[in-house]
């Protein structure tokens, strides 16, 4: 279940854009027209119905973003970031739907803080909003909590996100009672006994650097465990960002051998590698870490085939005097959902590495099938949540610019091709530039 | 001074050169190490005269910033600075306000406030160097950050090296014990790769970093063919219960431990300290002649006089300021 404060639908017609929802087999130059919200004609010409007109010409109008994976740092670390800051981070981004993972504090372990968290959405969102709950109580790894309920009262899916569920037993009863509810577990798959300590993936630049290592074998031991524990208890689990090729290569085998199992992987593990750690940025600091090219590369291929479907940005805000310390004191996790379809475009589109089509795909109805979210689509009668892209416009990221409360982007400075033009969720406007 | 090369004038470059700062091995390139080795060789030879102090750095604010322990390194740079001429202001975490809880950049924006010339700073944490040079106008010399670098010693090493053999490319070095948390050999083994050394790290499998670019062996037979065997301390709180990068100090002993039975007649052995008897190194080894702790102790004021010397005026374009202490 999704949560937004209430607004008016629009009203509008897009002129000439280049509409392209690759599920629905669309890539045309056409008009559409929406009326209160709702998509009512998609074709090379459409009357206006005395509807604002937005001239597209040579822009691209697309099935909106859906981010599975977005930290909101509410309740706890309002300063970080609040419902209200965070979903005008993703309309701003071009997302029309958002997931909010659990470990806020108090960690939404309860129906009654998951209330309280909907009643403040239908209140502050801009952009409809769902809420993970938590595996275990507290997070904490040791009893579970009541998924049932939570589920009635509409929670998403289940994650301890931040926190591996290290116990197997636990993990089995999870998904055991998880199955009564129809909702996937969202998995953060890391073996504490292997990555204790370690800030920077174990490879040549942690040696140079002098970092304690955080091996892929951490993450991987665990994703074929939780993989196993899927099959032999026949239920479906969401991989959250994926960082490592033997990962990768696990969930292959698995979804070959028809086990249930989705996967997400963020804009950096796309992009970036630990040689960027060099720079001892803390911008670059993120759980699980930058790993080696090999891990990218796999990662870019398993997101071109499908074996993973979704892109996640994993916006993880945090405070500036927070990050502005030395790499090993900083905390994990950087922010991403003002960025994700710039970067992506610019680093993986424009060198012919990533076809705009798939891009665009990972970005909406990849993500939106996991948590069995109805597809954001560019159809006649359908809700209008659709982004309007203009691939060509170059622009500098900027802290000042940023919605999000927090600062701490690994891309500040940087300049990218592909500006979210518009966004519309939910049939209203929440964002124009 | 014949050591020194000078500059001719339209050499210079325009304009007052870049803040320099010493923070990695990685930022050096040869001729650097070259130069610094050059300098303080020089200084070496001032120090034989009966006043020991030179001028050269009058009126210059020196702060030595210790977040970690160390005898030896903030004593030999805060003599090196004294011998200099330079004003001093040594701080030490313990009983300072990062007892309250001060971030490390509000410390060095307290201390960049007197506008200080250099910062000597050793810090527990990768990056705090640079964390330093980012919010403050001063020069920053690193003195150990974390498992990252430690720059002055390797020079020094290298300093001592070239003194006990004469020469640094073509030699062969093995490094042995706990590399994975050691500064000191990160630095050494890219010090030994930019002059031309051969360098092979010996230990104990789960203390060779995974992933490192360098030879690495866990058998201790292999520093036989070395012309120098640089023991690194075993610090004892890897050795604790249920930590196990080995399953004892006494088997780290009697595997990788440093014996007159395991060198050869006349190899060099050389240890940054403070050492551990009878762990790592064999007491007849500690006091063998062959043993050069001594020799890097003073090669340590030395070298860094010579790095507060480089970073303040820039080398060999800053040589007037030694021309002038060798005058007075």
């Amino acid at each position: 279940m999704l949560w937004v404060r209430e607004r008016p639908g629009a009203n509008i017609v897009f002129r000439g854009a280049r509409v392209l929802d690759p599920t629905e087999g669309i890539d045309a130059t056409l008009d559409v027209r929406i009326d209160d919200g709702v998509i009512s004609a998609i074709a090379e010409s459409v009357d206006t119905n005395e509807h604002r007109v937005v001239d597209a010409a040579g822009l691209v109008l697309a099935p909106a973003f859906v981010d599975p994976h977005v930290h909101l740092r509410t309740p706890g670390r309002e300063d970080e970031e609040t419902i209200a800051s965070g979903t005008a981070a993703a309309a701003a981004g071009g997302y029309c739907a958002i997931f909010a993972m659990p470990n806020t504090d108090p960690v939404l372990d309860s129906a009654a803080t998951l209330g309280a968290l909907a009643e403040a959405a239908e209140r502050d969102a801009d952009v409809p909003v769902g809420f993970l709950a938590a595996i275990t109580r507290g997070q904490g790894g040791q009893e579970l909590t009541e998924m049932a309920e939570l589920a009635d009262a509409g929670a998403a899916a289940f994650s301890d996100d931040g926190v591996p569920v290290v116990s197997a037993g636990l993990m089995r009863r999870a998904l055991q009672y998880a199955s009564i509810t129809g909702r996937p577990l969202a998995l953060h798959c890391e073996e504490p006994s292997l990555s204790r300590g370690g800030h920077v993936h174990e490879g040549s630049v942690a040696a140079e650097l002098g970092f304690a290592g955080y091996p892929s074998v951490a993450e991987s031991v665990m994703v074929e465990r939780d993989l196993a524990l899927a099959a032999y208890e026949e239920q479906g689990i969401h991989l959250l960002h994926l960082s490592a090729a033997e990962s990768v290569a696990a969930l292959r085998r698995a979804r070959d051998a028809g086990i249930r199992a989705t996967a997400e992987v963020t804009p950096h593990h796309l992009v970036l590698t630990d040689e960027a750690v060099r720079s001892l940025d803390s911008n670059v600091k993120m759980n699980p870490p930058l790993r080696a090219e090999r891990d990218r590369l796999a990662l870019l291929d398993a997101l071109r085939d499908g074996t993973v479907e979704a892109i996640a940005t994993d916006h993880a805000p945090h405070a500036r005097h927070e990050k502005e310390v030395p790499f090993e004191d900083a905390p994990f996790g950087v922010t991403g959902l003002e960025t994700a379809f710039a970067v992506l475009h610019t680093r993986l589109v424009r060198p012919g590495l990533l076809p705009l089509a798939t891009l665009l795909e990972r970005m909406s109805a990849g993500p939106a099938r996991i948590f069995g979210l109805a597809r954001p689509r560019v159809a006649v009668g359908a809700k209008a949540d659709v982004v309007l892209l203009d691939l060509g416009r170059e622009w500098q990221v900027r802290e000042e610019s940023f919605r999000s409360r927090s600062p701490n982007s690994w891309l500040l400075g940087e300049t990218l091709a592909g500006e979210v033009a518009l966004t519309l969720a939910g049939g209203a406007v929440v964002h124009e530039r | 001074m014949t050591s020194i090369r000078l500059v001719n004038d339209e050499l210079r470059p325009p304009g007052p050169p870049p803040r320099r700062h010493l923070i990695s091995v990685a930022d050096l390139r040869r001729d650097d190490v070259e130069r610094l080795l050059d300098t303080a060789r020089t200084f070496e030879s001032a120090l034989d005269r009966e006043v020991k102090k030179l001028p050269t750095l009058k009126g210059r604010l020196v702060v030595n910033l210790f977040f970690e322990s160390s005898t030896r390194t903030s004593s030999s740079f805060e003599l090196a600075a004294k011998r200099l001429s330079a004003d001093t202001l040594s701080i030490k975490a313990a009983g300072s306000s990062v007892d309250k809880g001060e971030s490390l950049k509000d410390t060095a924006l307290t201390l960049g406030a007197y506008d200080p010339d250099v910062i000597v700073i050793r810090h527990p944490q990768i990056g705090a160097p640079q964390l330093v040079a980012r919010v403050t106008e001063a020069h920053v010399v690193n003195a150990g950050d974390g498992k990252h670098q430690h720059p002055t010693q390797a020079l020094l090493d290298l300093y001592t090296i070239q003194q006990q053999l004469g020469r640094l490319e073509g030699l062969h070095v093995a490094i042995v014990g706990d590399v994975l948390h050691s500064r000191v050999a990160r630095s050494l083994i890219q010090a030994f790769a930019l002059v031309g050394m051969r360098c092979t790290l010996v230990g104990p499998p789960a203390l060779l970093p995974r992933g490192m670019a360098a030879e690495m062996t866990t058998d201790i037979a292999a520093i036989q063919a070395a012309d120098v065997v640089y023991v690194l301390r075993m610090q004892h709180e890897r050795m604790e219960a249920g930590a196990n990068y080995v399953p004892s100090l006494r088997e780290y002993t009697a595997r990788w431990g440093i014996t007159p039975e395991r060198l050869r007649a006349g190899q060099k052995v050389m240890h940054p300290g403070p050492m551990n008897r009878g762990v790592e190194i064999d007491p007849r080894v500690a006091d063998s002649a062959d043993a050069l702790v001594e020799a890097q102790v003073r090669s340590g004021l030395v070298v860094r006089m010579a790095v507060l010397y480089d970073v303040l005026t820039g080398g060999p374009v800053g040589v007037e300021a030694l021309a002038a202490a060798e005058v007075a």
